[in-house]
C-alpha cells in the first residue's frame, strides 16, 4: 500500500511513523480495558497476519466492539500492549489512526451530504492530495457501484449502497489494515454477499481486515476466527478448526414433530452430552462416536417420540460457537 | 489548514441543504427584536387621564393642556364628582386624576402657594412612579414659567426669574437620549440577548447531533485533531450568528432609531468576540450533553436566563445583592452590553470600555479551554 507520507506535527517523531514493514498485522498481548469495576476486555492476547481476514465473533457485550476501539486508537488500554502495523496504539494512537480504516455498524456517512460530498469530506480529512484524490474517488465510485449517482443524497440511498460507499469511505485513504465494526448489520442477503467479496478483493491486494459480526453463516468467510466471551478468548482458529471440538462428538441432527419432547427425551439419555434447538430440528451432541444415528432413533422411538428424520450432519459454526460459549461459562 | 477546511466545508454543505434551519438562525433573531423591542417598553405614553377643575380659569385650562400636549396623558373627560371620579379609577376607565382646586387662578397672581392634586393608579407600580415623574415636571414647568410670566414689568419677555424670585432650580441635563426612551436603552440589550441565544443554541447542537447519529466516532477514527474539527466546525456557525447579529443591529436602527455613533469596526469587532464566547459556552454544553434534546434545553437556559437577568439588560447590576454582582461577572453579555451600549449610544473609543473586552477575550478563552479539553479526554 502506499505510505502516508504527509506530516502530523504531533505524531512522535518520524521514528515510529515509517517503521519497518512488521511480520504481523496486529500483534496484541495481555490487552485489558477496565470500566470501573466492570472488565469489558480481560488479558486478550492474538496476532493477525498480513493480509488476513480476520473473524471476531462474539455475543453482544462481549468485549468486541471494545477492543477494536482500542487497536484504532480510540481508547487507551488499561493494560498490555497492541501493536497495530507495527506502532504501538497506547504510545501513538494518531500514528495508527492514519494507517488504519475503520467503518462501523452504523454506516457513519452524513445522511444529508451527496454522495460526492462524502466522499470529498473524508478525502480532506485523511489530507489526501488532489490527484490521489480524483484516483481514489474513482476507484469509490466504482467499488461501491455509485457511478452516476454522485449527486444523491446519502439518505437516499438503499442500505446496501450506503454500507459500500461508507467502506468506500474508510478505505479512501489506502489504509494497509482495515477494521469492520458489524458492519453487515441490517442489510438485505445480496448486498451482505457483495460486501464480503468486496473484502475478498481487499485481502487478496494485501489488506489486512479484521471483521466483527455475529452473523455465523458470514464468519465462514474470514480465514481465521477468535471468539471472544465475556471479555476473554475463548477459542482461535480457522472454522475448520474450531470445528474439530466435534471431531470425538459427532453431532446428530433430528426432525421431530414435537421438538421439545425430543429434546427432553435426549436429554435423558447418557449418551447424549447436550442438546440445542435450530430452528425446528434438534441438534443432539454424542458424548463419544459410538453411538450411531440408528441407535439414537431406536432409543427415541422407545421414549415414544415421534421422529420425521434422523441424520449426522457435519458441526456449523454455530454449534462450534454455542459450545464454546457454554464451556467458558461452566468453568 | 486543510482539514479544518474539510470539516468546514462540509459544515457549510449541511447547513446550505437545511434551508429552514438556516433561514430561522438569519431571520428569526431580527423578527425577536421586533416582537420584543415592541413589547419591552419602560415608556409610557397617552395615560388615560381625568380631570377635576374647580376653578374653570385661563390657567386651569392652561395647565390642562400642558398635560395633554405633553403626549403623556389623553384626556378623558372633566368631572366634579369625587365619588364619579373614584368609580373611573375602579373601572380601570382612568389611570390618573388631575385634580385642580378652586381659587387656583386667584393665588397664582397673588403668589399664593398653590396645590394642585394628582391621584394615580398605583396598581402598577412602575408605572405610578413614571407618571408622577410626567407629573411632577410638568407642574414645576408650568408653575416656573406662570412666576416668571405673570411677574409685573416682565410680562412679554424671556423668564427670568432672577433676583426678584430667589429659587434654586435643578437642571437634568441627560446625555445621549435626551427623550429617555426605553427603547435606546433596551434594543443593545436585545441585540446580545438575541444574538447570545443563536450562537450558544446552534453551536450546542451542531456538534451533539455527530454525536447523536455516530458521525462523530467516524471523525475521531480519523486523523484530526480536536481543535481542526472544533474550529471547522464552529466557523461556519460564526460567520452566520455574526450575518445574522449585523441584520439585527440594522433592523434596530431602522424600526427603533437606535442611532450608531461610535465606529463601525470597533462594533463588529466586539460582536465577533462576543459570539466566539458565545460559540465557546456552545461547545462546552454540547461536549457535556450526548443527545441534541439535553444540549437544546442546557444551551438554552444557561444563554437566555443569566443574558435576560444577569447582564444589566432589564435590571441594572449597581441595585443587586453583592452575592448576584458577584455572578454577573460571569456573564459575557454583561460586559458585551457595556461595550455596545458605549460605541452605539456614546460613540465612545476603545479607551472607555477596553476593560470588557479583554474581559470577553478572557471568557471565550476559558471555556473554549475548557470545550477542547472536555472534547479531547472524550476523543482520544
Amino acid at each position: 500500500m502506499t505510505g502516508d507520507t504527509h506530516d502530523r506535527p504531533h505524531s512522535r517523531g518520524s521514528g515510529s511513523s515509517d517503521p519497518p514493514a512488521p511480520a504481523l498485522a496486529i500483534a496484541v498481548r495481555g490487552l485489558t480495558r477496565k470500566f470501573g469495576d466492570f472488565v469489558a476486555v480481560n488479558d486478550l492476547s492474538f496476532s493477525v497476519k498480513l493480509g488476513e481476514v480476520f473473524g471476531f465473533l462474539g455475543a453482544n457485550g462481549a468485549g468486541k466492539s471494545t477492543t477494536i476501539r482500542m487497536l484504532c486508537g480510540l481508547l487507551r488500554p488499561t493494560a498490555g500492549t497492541a501493536l497495530v502495523g507495527g506502532i504501538d496504539v497506547g504510545r501513538d494512537p494518531e500514528g495508527v489512526k492514519r494507517r488504519i480504516g475503520y467503518m462501523s455498524q452504523r454506516f457513519s456517512l452524513y445522511e444529508t451530504l451527496t454522495v460526492d460530498q462524502n466522499i470529498q469530506f473524508f478525502g480532506g480529512v485523511y489530507g489526501l492530495s488532489s490527484e490521489r484524490f480524483a484516483a481514489r474517488r474513482k476507484f469509490v465510485l466504482e467499488m461501491a457501484g455509485l457511478e452516476g449517482r454522485e449527486k444523491t443524497l446519502t439518505r437516499d440511498l438503499p442500505g446496501g449502497w450506503r454500507q459500500r460507499l461508507a467502506l468506500g469511505c474508510a478505505i479512501l485513504h489506502e489504509p494497509s489494515i482495515v477494521f469492520l465494526d458489524e458492519p453487515t448489520g441490517g442489510v438485505d442477503p445480496l448486498s451482505r454477499r457483495r460486501f464480503w467479496d468486496l473484502i475478498g478483493d481487499l485481502s487478496s491486494k494485501g489488506v489486512t481486515v479484521l471483521v466483527t459480526t455475529h452473523y455465523l453463516d458470514e464468519a465462514e468467510h474470514c480465514h481465521r476466527l477468535a471468539i471472544i466471551h465475556a471479555g476473554k478468548l475463548a477459542a482461535l482458529g480457522t472454522a475448520n478448526e474450531l470445528k474439530q471440538v466435534f471431531a470425538s462428538r459427532p453431532i446428530v441432527e433430528i426432525q421431530a414433530t414435537q421438538p421439545v419432547l425430543a429434546m427432553a427425551a435426549l436429554d435423558r439419555l447418557d449418551t447424549v452430552e447436550k442438546t440445542s434447538l435450530f430452528g425446528t430440528a434438534v441438534h443432539a451432541v454424542m458424548r463419544d462416536t459410538r453411538t450411531t444415528a440408528a441407535m439414537l432413533a431406536a432409543s427415541l422411538a422407545a421414549s415414544g417420540v415421534e421422529v420425521r428424520g434422523i441424520a449426522p450432519v457435519s458441526p456449523s459454526l454455530e454449534d462450534v460457537f454455542l459450545d464454546v460459549v457454554e464451556r467458558v461459562a461452566a468453568a | 489548514m486543510g482539514k479544518i477546511l474539510a470539516v468546514g466545508a462540509k459544515e457549510m454543505r449541511q447547513i446550505l441543504r437545511d434551508r429552514r434551519t438556516l433561514l430561522i438562525l438569519l431571520f428569526i433573531p431580527a423578527f425577536f427584536l421586533l416582537l420584543y423591542g415592541y413589547a419591552l417598553s419602560f415608556d409610557i405614553r397617552n395615560v388615560r387621564l381625568a380631570v377635576q377643575d374647580r376653578d374653570r380659569s385661563t390657567h386651569s385650562r392652561e395647565l390642562v393642556s400642558a398635560f395633554v400636549n405633553s403626549g403623556y396623558f389623553a384626556l378623558v373627560g372633566y368631572e366634579d364628582s369625587d365619588a364619579a371620579l373614584a368609580r373611573l379609577v375602579d373601572q380601570g376607565k382612568v389611570r390618573a386624576i388631575l385634580s385642580i382646586p378652586a381659587n387656583f387662578e386667584r393665588d397664582l397672581r397673588l403668589k399664593r402657594p398653590v396645590t394642585v392634586q394628582v391621584v394615580i393608579d398605583g396598581d402598577n407600580a412602575n408605572t405610578a412612579s413614571t407618571v408622577t415623574g410626567y407629573a411632577r415636571t410638568l407642574i414645576a414647568e408650568f408653575g416656573a414659567v406662570q412666576m416668571a410670566v405673570r411677574t409685573p414689568g416682565l410680562e412679554s419677555r424671556i423668564p427670568d426669574p432672577g433676583p426678584r424670585i430667589p429659587t434654586i432650580t435643578i437642571e437634568p441635563r441627560i446625555w445621549y437620549n435626551p427623550q429617555l426612551r426605553s427603547a435606546l436603552f433596551l434594543v443593545p440589550g436585545l441585540i446580545a440577548y438575541i444574538s447570545m441565544i443563536t450562537a450558544v443554541v446552534s453551536t450546542a447542537l451542531s456538534v451533539v447531533r455527530e454525536k447523536e447519529r455516530g458521525t462523530m466516532e467516524q471523525v475521531r477514527m480519523a486523523p484530526v485533531g480536536p481543535v481542526a474539527y472544533i474550529l471547522g466546525k464552529t466557523l461556519p456557525y460564526l460567520a452566520i450568528s455574526f450575518t445574522s447579529a449585523v441584520l439585527i443591529v440594522f433592523a434596530a436602527m431602522a424600526l427603533f432609531d437606535m442611532p450608531m455613533r461610535g465606529s463601525w469596526p470597533l462594533l463588529l469587532f466586539s460582536i465577533g468576540l462576543f459570539l466566539v464566547g458565545a460559540q465557546a459556552q456552545g461547545l462546552l454544553i454540547s461536549t457535556i450533553a450526548d443527545t441534541q434534546q439535553v444540549a437544546f434545553q442546557i444551551a438554552l437556559l444557561s444563554s437566555m436566563l443569566p443574558t435576560m437577568i444577569l447582564s444589566g439588560f432589564i435590571f441594572p447590576i449597581s441595585s443587586m445583592p453583592t452575592v448576584v454582582q458577584g455572578i454577573t461577572y460571569l456573564v459575557p453579555a454583561r460586559y458585551f452590553l457595556v461595550a455596545l451600549r458605549a460605541i452605539v449610544l456614546k460613540g465612545a473609543d476603545i479607551t472607555a470600555f477596553w476593560q470588557d473586552l479583554v474581559a470577553l477575550a478572557i471568557f471565550a478563552t476559558v471555556a473554549m479551554g475548557l470545550a477542547s479539553l472536555r472534547l479531547r479526554r472524550e476523543w482520544a
